[in-house]
């Protein structure tokens, strides 16, 4: 006999299987058109966030954590705030904090334009998305270790 | 017109979500204002925000209901309904005055007082190249309050990881 199946039930899972991906891409897209259209880096990796989440609520949460645990979720936060801050201060080789120093800026509405902003836009990306991921699953496995006893 | 009855509906919801007993159906209610503001924000022209809303309050409500809900929470309930009451309404009119003369005192919707903005708008485009003026004011321009906010979040994900981390945790028996 199979163990307890952990999860919720069989048409859950289907769908999951099917929308998971595409709630991802759209994270991906959301971020680097975040120079280009509405939303940006903080809502893109809360939407990326949400897909991991996604995961862990239709098929438990070994399954979610075999993607990408906690210590990696924390390993990629620190990355993104350490990206964040050293395009800031790279921006002092131009002269100030937070310095636009691409020289040539690209023609707008290219997807390649606008100097430091989409690589900002990834660094706060992966922030707040594995921060949040990282704050969700702390939650469930303190949850979890509490209907344990 | 329509942000008016938005309005309507959030502060019921609102009102809902305090007064109602069980737990589940009050953080739905927290969830129906705050699906009520990004409308609000879509209309006032603000997708960004709209968008950041929508997100958020999405994950606001997962966490909710997944990860808290099933807490047990001491109800408060004394029998100084008297007092309670009065001091409730003397709040809610003490307000409503204060909230009488300072709304006066505030420019108009769509003027602003900080000459900056303007500036801002003009020189968007050819400064940074970001066809999103949003992206551009809070990624260029105003670089400090995105690190002061990417900071502060650092902080609570931190805080959070520290106290209700696995290993460490005291074991009770």
């Amino acid at each position: 006999m199979k163990n307890k199946e952990v999860g919720m039930t069989l048409i859950v899972k289907t769908i999951t299987r099917l929308t998971v991906g595409l709630i991802l891409l759209y994270g991906i897209y959301i971020v680097l058109h975040g120079h280009l259209s509405p939303g940006g880096g903080f809502a893109g990796g809360v939407i990326i966030a949400l897909s991991f989440i996604h995961l862990m609520l239709a098929f438990g949460r070994e399954t979610a954590l075999k993607k990408l645990s906690q210590a990696q979720a924390s390993v990629l936060e620190s990355l993104g705030a350490i990206m964040f801050l050293t395009i800031a201060l790279l921006g002092l080789l131009g002269g100030y904090f937070f310095f636009n120093f691409f020289l040539h800026k690209g023609k707008p509405f290219a997807l390649f334009s606008a100097g430091i902003i989409p690589l900002c836009n990834i660094a706060i990306c992966l922030k707040v998305g594995a921060g949040l991921f990282a704050i969700f699953a702390a939650l469930v496995l303190f949850k979890g270790l509490d209907e344990e006893k | 017109m329509e942000i008016r009855l938005l309005l309507l509906f959030m502060i019921f919801a609102a009102a809902v979500a305090v007064e109602i007993e069980d737990l589940l159906s009050s953080v739905i209610a927290v969830g129906a204002v705050g699906l009520g503001l990004s409308l609000v924000f879509l209309i006032l022209k603000a997708p960004d925000l709209a968008i950041t809303q929508l997100v958020v309050e999405i994950l606001c409500l997962i966490i909710l209901i997944r990860a808290t809900l099933k807490k047990d929470l001491p109800l408060i309930k004394d029998g100084r309904w008297l007092f309670n009451t009065v001091s409730t309404l003397v709040f809610i009119v003490s307000f409503l005055i204060f909230g009488y003369f300072a709304l006066k005192e505030l420019p108009r919707f769509g003027t602003p007082i900080m000459r900056v903005a303007g500036e801002y708008i003009e020189q968007g485009l050819p400064k940074t190249g970001a066809a999103n003026i949003v992206a551009s004011i809070i990624l260029d321009f105003r670089g400090y309050d995105t690190l002061g906010e990417a900071t502060i979040l650092f902080t609570a994900v931190m805080g959070v990881l520290a106290v209700i981390r696995k290993v460490g945790r005291i074991n009770e028996e």
